[in-house]
């Protein structure tokens, strides 16, 4: 017996539908836990007070700060180091053993465990070169295990850009460069951001790698050299010891809601930046 | 009549493929020659030849000699970039870049080093109306290249590299996916603008060879079979081939 074409349509296009709505439930689901449990103790003081007693009470505010200094600067140092390299490797060399072998190192990088990256800083950033516990090492530790993800999601940007575009730039006159600069970044700027974007979430959320190398101090980091707590390692503590399950809820809810809204501002910015492209 | 671009003896292979097949043809200063064959005939790797977009394939061996106003472009001492300025290309496909209209047209001016908004905004006018467009978009320079209709695009592809101020200007099949109206548009453009141009107009369109040409050519095979006056080829072809290929025989 055959079963009607339209009939199997059907039955696809509805396990389809359940497969996308599962996916996102749990995210919903992820998320609502959070909330629920740490709205209620989310006010302008946890966010803008110093922590006190361990973060038993009071803010997480040197967290907030030691998130974003952390985030930020691993980008700035990661991103044009991974933009560069995966346009040498798009744009001026020819698929060869060499491209090959470096392309399988950056894959291998991704798929090191962030431990690794970890006791990796540890060793070099803060005893080899003596940087210590500090805000340096945890930013030179992070860049370094971004990098992949850069390199790869612009790589594939970077390659999905027509040829033809190209060549049209070439033949009215531009050099290579001219034409990486003006029409190719350009245009692969929104999956740039991507790799960017998933990035940003990488280094706001990793706990291992930056215990390791940024230390965990409450303190505000007022130098490349002190000592900070990320959001994620502090949620990480407080949770780990039990010193206080609603603080942690609370943090992690900051965590979360910063993260959305670093999104929605990149695509935002981005989207403006890029109508004069389109 | 002077002659503008001087091919000797020119043979061309990707690999073991020879394509051009020892071709020498002159083409004259301010007429428009069509080059006219069917595919796999030489004529659009002929003119990649002479805009050097050639560079980008890979695997191309190349020997003879291409020159313009006299000047050698194959050798090392020709530089790609300044070639490209003299030698406008309209490609078969209307490529935009994805940005406005004013800046699809500002591009090539801007890489030469032109920043004035006014001095920008002239060359953008002139072109477009050179090009037959001006009058359809001038109240919406800013709106995206990529709005425009398939005709409208191709129009502004010839009125970017009207910008560059070239000498020569190649259209490799520019009208093969226009309808007539659109079409009709670009061979009036052309028309106006050899006075002042060399254009070179590869066509698989017989028809419009023999409307808005000076000279044509056919190739056949890698070959150049005949070349002559475009009223020759057309009312007295010296070959059978050339022949059959305008009265449709084979093609």
């Amino acid at each position: 017996m055959r079963i009607n074409p339209r009939i199997i349509n059907k039955i696809v296009e509805m396990g389809l539908n359940i497969q996308a709505f599962f996916t996102v439930g749990i995210l919903v689901v992820i998320v609502a836990i959070i909330f629920f449990k740490g709205f209620p103790y989310l006010n302008p003081e946890f966010i803008f007070a110093f922590p006190d007693d361990m973060g038993r009470h009071g803010g997480i505010f040197p967290s907030i700060v030691g998130t974003i200094q952390l985030a930020l600067l691993s980008i700035v140092f990661a991103t044009p180091l991974g933009v560069g390299t995966a346009i040498f490797l798009t744009e001026y060399t020819r698929e060869s053993t060499f491209t090959k072998l470096i392309r399988f190192g950056v894959e291998s990088l991704a798929g090191i465990p962030s431990i690794l990256y970890g006791l990796f800083g540890f060793i070099f950033f803060v005893i080899k070169l003596k940087m210590g516990w500090s805000l340096l090492a945890g930013v030179l530790t992070m860049t370094i295990m971004i990098l992949p993800t850069i390199i790869r999601t612009s790589e594939e940007a970077i390659r999905s850009v027509p040829r033809q575009l190209r060549i049209v730039s070439y033949s009215l006159s531009a050099t290579k460069w001219e034409t990486i600069k003006k029409v190719v970044i350009p245009a692969a700027a929104p999956g740039i951001l991507t790799g960017i974007m998933l990035s940003v979430g990488r280094a706001v959320g990793e706990t291992a790698a930056v215990i390791f190398t940024m230390g965990s101090s409450l303190r505000l980091p007022l130098s490349l050299m002190d000592s900070g707590r990320t959001m994620a390692v502090h949620f990480y503590i407080l949770a780990r010891e039990g010193i206080s399950m609603e603080k942690a809820y609370a943090t992690a809810l900051v965590l979360v809601l910063s993260i959305l809204s670093i999104n929605v501002l990149a695509y935002y910015v981005m989207h403006k930046a890029m109508s004069k492209y389109s | 009549m002077n002659t503008k671009i001087a091919i000797e003896r020119l043979r061309l292979s990707f690999g073991k493929n020879e394509v051009i097949k020892n071709i020498s043809i002159n083409v004259y200063h301010n007429t428009i020659t069509g080059f006219m064959g069917p595919s796999g005939s030489g004529k659009s790797t002929l003119i990649s030849v002479i805009n050097k977009m050639i560079d980008f394939e890979d695997n191309v061996k190349i020997h003879g000699k291409v020159s313009i106003d006299g000047i050698d472009i194959l050798g090392n001492s020709s530089n790609p970039v300044s070639l490209r300025r003299r030698v406008g290309t309209v490609f078969a496909v209307p490529i935009p870049l994805p940005r406005s209209i004013f800046e699809n047209i500002a591009y090539g001016p801007r890489l030469k080093g032109i920043s004035g908004r006014r001095e920008l905004h002239n060359i953008v006018e002139d072109s477009l109306k050179k090009a037959f467009l001006w009058d359809e978009v001038k109240d919406r320079l800013n709106l995206s290249a990529l709005k425009l209709s398939g005709g409208q695009q191709q129009r502004l592809c010839l009125a970017r590299t009207l910008a560059l101020k070239p000498e020569i200007i190649l259209l490799d099949e520019p009208c093969s996916g226009l309808d007539p109206i659109s079409t009709a548009k670009i061979e009036d453009a052309l028309n106006e603008l050899k006075s002042d141009y060399t254009i070179v107009l590869v066509s698989n369109n017989t028809k419009q060879i023999a409307r808005i040409t000076d000279f044509a050519a056919f190739f056949y095979m890698g070959e150049l079979i005949e070349y002559n006056t475009t009223d020759r080829v057309f009312t007295t072809p010296l070959e059978k081939q050339t022949e059959d290929y305008i009265q449709g025989k084979f093609g």
